[in-house]
């Protein structure tokens, strides 16, 4: 078991003959994932990394039946091929591109959940079920499988938690990177509930970071809903107050979205925090093997 | 992005939003005609510069005379105001707007965010203006009311009323507030809006609400459908490194510690910064080189980082995901090559061939520590630093 990917995933490349859409496909297919096609508006009916090319996602629905999307298209163009996803019958759509317009997202995130689309995304590295698919620009070599849920607002950040659960000999069930934009496609709590349901996942790790609150409203979910231990880590504990931290999520403004205030508060709702970034690995072999 | 209170009160006015009358100068000798051409008695006289507290540090004045304007104009034009809100350097005075003078019975305050929480656009007003709204919504919380507007603004009015009764405004002023919240929505949707403030929205001698001040924030990232406000962009209002960093597609920040980062992402850098900090180290920035560490960024960011005198070591920490360790640790020795770095380099690289990156680095015919745990790495650097 794992979540949202596994070895059946048949994935659709939007943006697929662009220089990041190519880099990244093929990546992926050397890991494994099957990729049936990819969209390229106006090269439809070529062949790209031998895989074939379509116009529109409809077309390509017709013709090789993805279960998943994942887009590279550049930002301006993002409301639209999620869209397009989304109404072509989609259900799975990972959106890897960052500095999509917030008022965009607003837009995308009512129409996606009328849909009953699951979003990952914008801004993020996708998804990856070590050992069987990877959707996602993150390095598969770190990955193994095994029990540890992750989910992170960041992608670095993330890799650095996989290295270590990999280290310890722990692995992964699956990595969920939701992005670090104000309005993510999913949020740690969407992705909390499949974990928690997940029978592979013995214990869960969240990346959080500065700004906004979605680690406190995580930390309430946790207490009443996941039974599972849960092991955080927050970033940006020495971040000064104001100022922007490359990620669009990652700003504290008027003393809101501290990492301190995270810290208390998913303490106060029983998960295990790691104080430091290079604990996060032995703060799970502590939690699993006490 | 943020803009000044004239560009500000500009597109209020492009809304028909009650703004005073005014005209920005940007030299003393305009102030004269300016004041003649805004007509009356008495006018306002407010430095322009992206920060709140401009009052309290004398950055606003009322002036009675034309010649005060002149005055006030040779005492800002060219300087630096410092506010709470500032850092110690304050902020260059580029421009001043002069306006005329409102009579104020009552100062009120509104608001517009995006809000995450129930992700769509919150108006946010209090009975209470011109002060600290943070102060407000710890004190008396009960003064404050948020108002989220659905995606198809069906219920902009009644919540417009809702606000109004909270802002205790009378039939008149309500009539004059629905359709202010309804351009102020327009304008926010339509110019990619981040945040929008009016502290103080006030109501006049006369009766009437009108925005005594304005501040914008647009979203960043949808500047490239909005040409006009590009424009206005006002690059003297931020740290001159961090303006530049932007033009290299780096994102840098600067701190105050001594020991300068370079990091792969905005998470892990943060990351980065805390693990120092946990070692009893400073940070002298903040700064993401991006998902492709190539050499040309690393040069650019090597550059940056040294501009900073206080930079005693630089710690560079990359995640190596897609790029192989390898090339970067050949960037990263080009890179200090080319700019000369004469102070002490620990690099941790991780990922794809990280153990042939870590060989290339300590082959390298110049001084670097080449660390693959991070832990060590950070100790490494705050220990340089002392």
């Amino acid at each position: 078991m794992s979540i949202l990917v596994n070895k059946d995933t048949r994935l659709l490349v939007q943006g697929f003959t662009g220089s990041q859409g190519t880099l990244h496909s093929e990546q992926a297919i050397e890991y494994g994932t099957n990729i049936v096609g990819g969209v390229t508006p106006g090269k439809g009916g070529q062949k790209h990394l031998n895989k074939p090319v379509f116009n529109t996602v409809e077309e390509a629905m017709k013709e090789v039946k993805p279960n998943a999307s994942i887009i590279f298209v550049p930002a301006k163009f993002c409301k639209d091929s999620i869209l397009e996803a989304a109404e072509s019958g989609i259900k799975l759509i990972i959106c890897i591109t960052e500095g999509v317009p917030t008022l965009d997202m607003l837009e995308v995130k009512k129409r996606v959940d009328n849909l009953g689309v699951r979003l990952i995304g914008p801004n993020c590295p996708g998804v990856i079920t070590p050992g069987e698919t990877k959707l996602g620009i993150m390095p598969g070599s770190i990955h193994k499988p095994g029990s540890i849920g992750i989910i992170s607002r960041s992608g670095t950040l993330t890799y650095e938690a996989v290295k270590q659960t990999t280290d310890l000999g722990f692995g992964q069930s699956s990595c969920v990177g939701i992005g670090g934009d104000p309005i993510p496609g999913s949020s740690f709590i969407d992705i909390l509930k499949l974990f928690e349901n997940d029978v592979q996942t013995k214990a869960i790790v969240m990346v959080g970071e500065i700004g906004g609150n979605a680690e406190e409203a995580a930390a309430e979910y946790i207490l009443n809903n996941v039974s599972k231990p849960v092991i955080s880590y927050i970033a940006g504990q020495t971040a000064p107050a104001g100022k922007r931290m490359g990620h669009a999520g990652a700003i504290i403004a008027g003393g809101k979205g501290t990492a301190e205030d995270k810290i208390k508060k998913l303490k106060e709702c029983g998960v295990h925090v790691a104080d430091n970034l290079v604990s996060i690995g032995a703060k799970v072999d502590e939690v699993l093997n006490s | 992005m943020n803009l000044h209170e004239y560009q500000g009160k500009l597109l209020f006015a492009q809304y028909n939003l009650p703004v005073s009358k005014g005209e920005v100068i940007f030299s003393a000798n305009d102030a004269i005609e300016a004041c003649n051409k805004i007509g009356g008695s008495k006018w306002v006289v407010k430095a322009q510069v992206h920060a709140g507290g401009r009052g309290k540090a004398g950055g606003v004045e009322l002036i009675e005379s034309p010649d005060q304007a002149v005055e006030f104009s040779k005492k800002w034009l060219g300087k630096r105001l410092i506010t709470y809100q500032t850092d110690k350097e304050g902020q260059l005075v580029n421009s001043i707007l002069i306006e005329e003078c409102t009579e104020i019975a009552k100062e009120l305050y509104l608001s517009a965010v995006i809000d995450r929480d129930s992700q769509q656009i919150v108006f946010i007003g209090s009975s209470e203006g011109g002060v600290n709204i943070e102060d407000v919504a710890k004190n008396s919380p009960e003064k404050i009311i948020y108002k989220g507007i659905d995606s198809n603004n069906s219920n902009i009015e009644d919540n417009a009323i809702s606000i109004a009764k909270v802002l205790k405004l009378n039939d008149g002023q309500t009539k004059q507030f629905i359709p202010m919240i309804q351009n102020l929505f327009q304008l926010f949707i339509e110019k990619d809006l981040s945040l929008l403030e009016i502290n103080p929205l006030v109501i006049t001698e006369q009766g009437n609400l009108h925005c005594l001040d304005a501040k914008i924030n647009i979203d960043a990232n949808a500047l490239y459908r909005q040409p006009d406000i590009r424009e206005m962009h006002d690059e003297t209002q931020e740290d001159p490194q961090e303006v530049e960093a932007a033009k290299s597609d780096l994102s840098y920040v600067s701190l105050d510690g001594n020991i300068g980062c370079m990091v792969n992402g905005a998470g892990l850098a943060m990351g980065t910064m805390d693990t120092i900090k946990f070692f009893g180290g400073n940070p002298a920035n903040f700064l993401d080189v991006g998902g492709t560490a190539t050499q040309e960024r690393v040069t650019k960011a090597f550059k940056i980082i040294l501009k900073d005198p206080e930079v005693k070591v630089v710690l560079v920490n990359i995640f190596g995901g897609i790029v192989r360790c390898d090339l970067i640790a050949e960037g990263v020795v080009a890179a200090i090559k080319e700019v000369n770095v004469d102070i002490p380099v620990v690099v941790r690289l991780e990922g794809n061939n990280a153990v042939l990156g870590a060989k290339i680095l300590s082959d390298a015919d110049i001084e670097i520590q080449s660390i693959n745990n991070l832990t060590d790495a950070a100790k490494k650097a705050v220990e340089l630093a002392e």
